[in-house]
């Protein structure tokens, strides 16, 4: 039965990458603590005379060093990464350590490939996913692990190699968890320390000389430690895995050193998270359809008192939540929609920090067919809703829905959604036969056109607009009245008499809807037959 | 000559010959006597004006006899633009009349007011959501009226629309909640939700602060741009442009390019692209004209008996009525169902046909 492990090395600094992708060519350092002592806590390779330990202030003599403080945020987003790509291979998934993951790979092969294949399927997805990780696949779960921590790349220790392929590694990978974990003066990291000066006395400097001890003598100068330690590098251990259920979280952030002031700069960044996201969401097969962005803004205002943090900074939230009638996974269109967004609605204030989350959904599924008309693309139409809407605003595009009323506008604007055409076949009947003649339609003046009407027994008989010189003449004939009233309950009361009226005119005879209002006591032409 | 008889020739692999008739403009002063004599002179020769071209089997030896012809590709070769699909435009007269709207070209609709070009906008939604399509109208003057398209048998569902106005921020609840016959207009609340929102006007007057001429440009401002959006997103039927209520000279300041760029926009794509105007504006550019005339009422329609109200009838009714005067109202159906609409086909660069005309008769959503 294989097991997967993923590793990820260097934890701090790989999650500082994965967040700043442009640092991958610079030497990068990550340091901890309150200020004044704040010290080094982990580099990368390029960072060369930078070591772990060193002081803050040291580590700046380095010009190019490029040093940013250690984030949980960052650290959380990576081990959820990391995670979503275990994940992804399979459901039997073990959270060993914040760096590490291992996975169950019990009948993967015949999905997706020999060992090999498999290890490079995984290495690829971390890498997509912004991690730079090492991967082991073994017997047990105990060697994958260790492998995956002493060897770097991808390792595949075929069964019964096992003791012959650890043996040449260092006896700290025996205690990587607990010395990297744990505090300096926890208890497991000075049992490690010992165990490991006393191996040290012995002249053990790697697994193979370990796994060559006598068990017996082993046992009785290091007990029961000594052996597991023994089992662990003869990779003969046995256990099941603790398996997880990773949550449906989707979440990342990046807090800023420097505000950001301007809306484009922050698209950079916007587009940073959402890629991130949207792969965390394709490895685990979901799309999205609810995106919450949360910028937390410099407040300048001096009499703020309520500071988040400790500093002299005090931040306000500012929340835009976009939502989209069908799951999707295209970060480039989640940009644009809140690029547009955002230049409607600006935030108003720098922007010290970005938080994103995505509401995770199943990917939407349908069957086209080569002979249905065509529909706009979903991604496509929300980008263009989105664009016109702010061009002639929010309200002023959209599909229509009528309303349940008697109210001549009784209708409302509704997003616009290009859903299957034979789903909605399924739903509705077709309302009209095909053989339908052409049906008298009515173009409204919104707002209706005020007029002058002369009245002769109560019926009008000329019809005059200051405003729209085409509106006027001698009423030729007409029809009605007609009279409606309704929410008088309400204080939006309406009552009116309605008219058609057929006025001659120097050129032409038009048709318009006269109305008169019962209880304002204006005449309006609402609109003209055409 | 048309681009149709090209087509023909090029698809019945027959060599292609100009119509002398057709082109007499281009024909040369001297007509080889065979095809041997269609042989170019040398080089040296003095220069001639361009030949015309009899087999196009020839070309090829004409190109290697003078590299200066190598450019020149025969008609034959030339890639055969296929004819349009044409579908319904959902009345049967205009489809006798027109052959259907073709997809993939710029349509015109022009007339006054009341010539039924609303009519014939809304019987093409129709049939286009019939036909599953998804369209969308860009309205230049807020003009549609929802329920009426309902009745005209749209799937409103399928319908977007673009409201072009003067304000591009969104509406707020209390500026469109309400008419102008209700009262305490200006104590309503704003609504939060910006999305949802009922549709209806509440501005008692008009609003005289800016000019017609200013809202005309920003409007059609508005319609250029959610059109070429539309445009590139693609997957529409049939886009409508309303322009039926910009002046003329509004819309006539829409430039040729514009529409150019709208016609390769659509082409070769199913979309139709109807334009509804005053008069026509988008010249060579539309592939289909038609013109409605002012809307008559048909004379044999009987009176209404509408008597509720004691409606009086208009005379030339109530000579035509046999029945009692008292009687002889005007209904609201009979007073819209009679009116017929004369269509006039203008142009038509798909079928060459002269032009003709046709009426036909409108009714009402409530005659049944």
């Amino acid at each position: 039965m294989p097991f997967a492990c993923i590793y990820v090395p260097n934890f701090p600094v790989a999650a500082a990458l994965r967040a700043e992708p442009e640092l991958h060519a610079h030497p990068v350092a990550i340091f901890e603590g309150k200020p004044p002592l704040e010290k080094i806590i982990a580099v990368n390779d390029k960072a060369v005379g930078i070591t772990p330990g060193m002081t803050k202030a040291q580590a700046e003599l380095c010009a190019e060093l490029a040093l940013r403080p250690r984030s949980s945020l960052h650290e959380s987003a990576a081990h959820a990464a990391m995670l979503d790509c275990a994940q992804s291979f399979s459901p039997c998934v073990e959270d060993a350590a914040c760096d590490t993951a291992l996975l169950d790979l019990a009948g993967m092969e015949s999905l997706l490939g020999s060992l090999p294949e498999i290890s490079r399927a995984i290495s690829n997805r971390a890498a997509t996913l912004g991690l730079a990780a090492n991967v082991a696949i073994a017997s047990n779960s105990d060697t994958a692990a260790l492998a995956a921590r002493g060897f770097y790349g991808m390792t595949v220790i075929p069964p019964g190699k096992e003791a012959e392929r650890l043996g040449p590694l260092r006896l700290e990978v025996l205690f990587a968890n607990h010395l990297e974990k744990d505090r300096p003066d926890g208890d497991q990291k000075k049992n490690a320390d010992r165990l490991l000066e006393t191996l040290a006395r012995w002249g053990v400097r790697n697994l193979q000389a370990l796994a060559a001890l006598p068990e017996i003598a082993l046992s009785e100068r290091l007990g029961q430690e000594g052996l597991r330690l023994q089992q662990l590098a003869r990779g003969a251990t046995s256990r099941t895995l603790v398996s997880v259920e990773a949550p449906l979280v989707f979440e990342e952030a990046v807090e800023l050193e420097h505000a950001v002031v301007l809306l484009e700069p922050l698209a950079f960044l916007l587009n940073r998270l959402l890629e991130q996201l949207c792969v965390r969401l394709g490895s685990r097969a979901l799309a999205t359809q609810e995106l919450r962005l949360t910028l937390e803004l410099e407040n300048y205002s001096p009499f703020h008192q309520s500071s988040a943090s400790g500093n002299s900074r005090s931040t306000i939230s500012y929340c835009r939540t976009l939502r989209l009638p069908q799951p999707m996974l295209d970060a480039r269109v989640f940009l644009k929609l809140l690029q547009l967004d955002l230049n409607a609605n600006p935030p108003g204030a720098p922007i010290v920090k970005i938080h994103m989350a995505a509401e995770p959904a199943p990917p939407r599924s349908a069957q086209g067919g080569l002979f249905l008309p065509p529909s706009p693309e979903a991604e496509k139409l929300e980008l263009t809703l989105a664009r016109i809407a702010s061009l002639v605003g929010e309200s002023n595009v959209g599909a229509v829905e009528l309303l349940d009323t008697h109210h001549p506008e009784g209708f409302r604007m509704r997003r616009f959604i290009s859903e299957p055409p034979q789903k909605k076949a399924r739903e509705k009947a077709p309302a009209v036969s095909k053989e339908q003649s052409a049906v008298t339609a009515l173009r409204r003046f919104r707002p209706p056109l005020r007029v002058n009407v002369a009245l002769e027994n109560c019926q009008p008989v000329r019809v005059a607009c200051a405003k729209k010189k085409d509106v006027q003449g001698n009423v030729l004939w007409k029809a009605g009245p007609w009279r409606a009233s309704g929410d008088w309950w309400e204080r939006e009361a309406w009552a009116r008499d309605e008219w058609d009226l057929a006025l001659q005119s120097e050129e032409a005879i038009s048709f318009y809807r006269l109305v008169h209002d019962l209880l304002g006591g204006g005449w309006f032409v609402e609109g003209t037959y055409d | 000559m048309s681009s149709a008889v090209i087509s023909t020739s090029a698809a019945l692999s027959r060599p292609f010959v100009f119509d002398a008739k057709a082109v007499p403009e281009v024909s040369l002063p001297f007509e080889p006597e065979n095809e041997s004599s269609a042989q170019l002179a040398p080089a040296s020769a003095q220069p001639r004006p361009p030949q015309r071209i009899r087999r196009p089997n020839l070309s090829a030896e004409l190109a290697s006899a003078d590299p200066r012809l190598a450019h020149i590709t025969p008609a034959s070769r030339l890639d055969i633009r296929p004819a349009p699909e044409m579908v319904s435009s959902g009345i049967p007269a205009i489809d006798a009349l027109t052959g259907g709207m073709p997809r993939g070209c710029l349509t015109e609709i022009c007339g006054p007011a009341s010539s039924g070009r609303t009519t014939l906008l809304l019987a093409a939604l129709a049939a286009a959501t019939r036909r599953g399509e998804f369209c969308a109208v860009v309205d230049a003057s807020d003009v549609l009226d929802p329920h009426s398209a309902q009745a005209a048998g749209v799937d409103l569902d399928r319908l977007l629309w673009v409201r072009c106005g003067d304000d591009p921020k969104p509406k707020s609840h209390a500026q469109q909640k309400g008419c102008p016959i209700s009262r305490a207009s200006g104590e309503r609340e704003a609504c939060p939700e910006l999305v949802e929102w009922v549709g209806i006007s509440s501005q008692p007057a008009f609003d005289f602060k800016r000019t017609s001429s200013h809202q005309s440009d920003h409007r059609l401002e508005q319609v250029l741009r959610a059109t070429d959006l539309l445009l590139e997103s693609g997957g529409f039927g049939l886009i409508v442009l309303d322009l039926g209520d910009l002046p003329p000279q509004a819309a006539r300041r829409i430039p040729l390019t514009t529409w150019f760029r709208f016609r390769r926009a659509i082409e070769h794509t199913p979309t139709i692209l109807l334009t509804i105007e005053q008069q026509p504006i988008a010249g060579s550019c539309s592939s289909m004209l038609l013109k409605l005339g002012a809307a008559k009422r048909r004379k044999n329609v009987a009176p209404g008996l509408s008597r509720g109200l004691g409606v009086e009838a208009p005379e030339e009714r109530k000579k035509d009525c046999a029945c009692d005067s008292k009687f002889a109202q005007t209904a609201h159906a009979h007073l819209l169902s009679g009116l017929e609409i004369t269509a006039e086909l203008i142009v038509s660069r798909l079928v060459r046909k002269p032009a003709r005309s046709v009426v036909f008769a409108t009714k009402t959503a409530w005659a049944g």
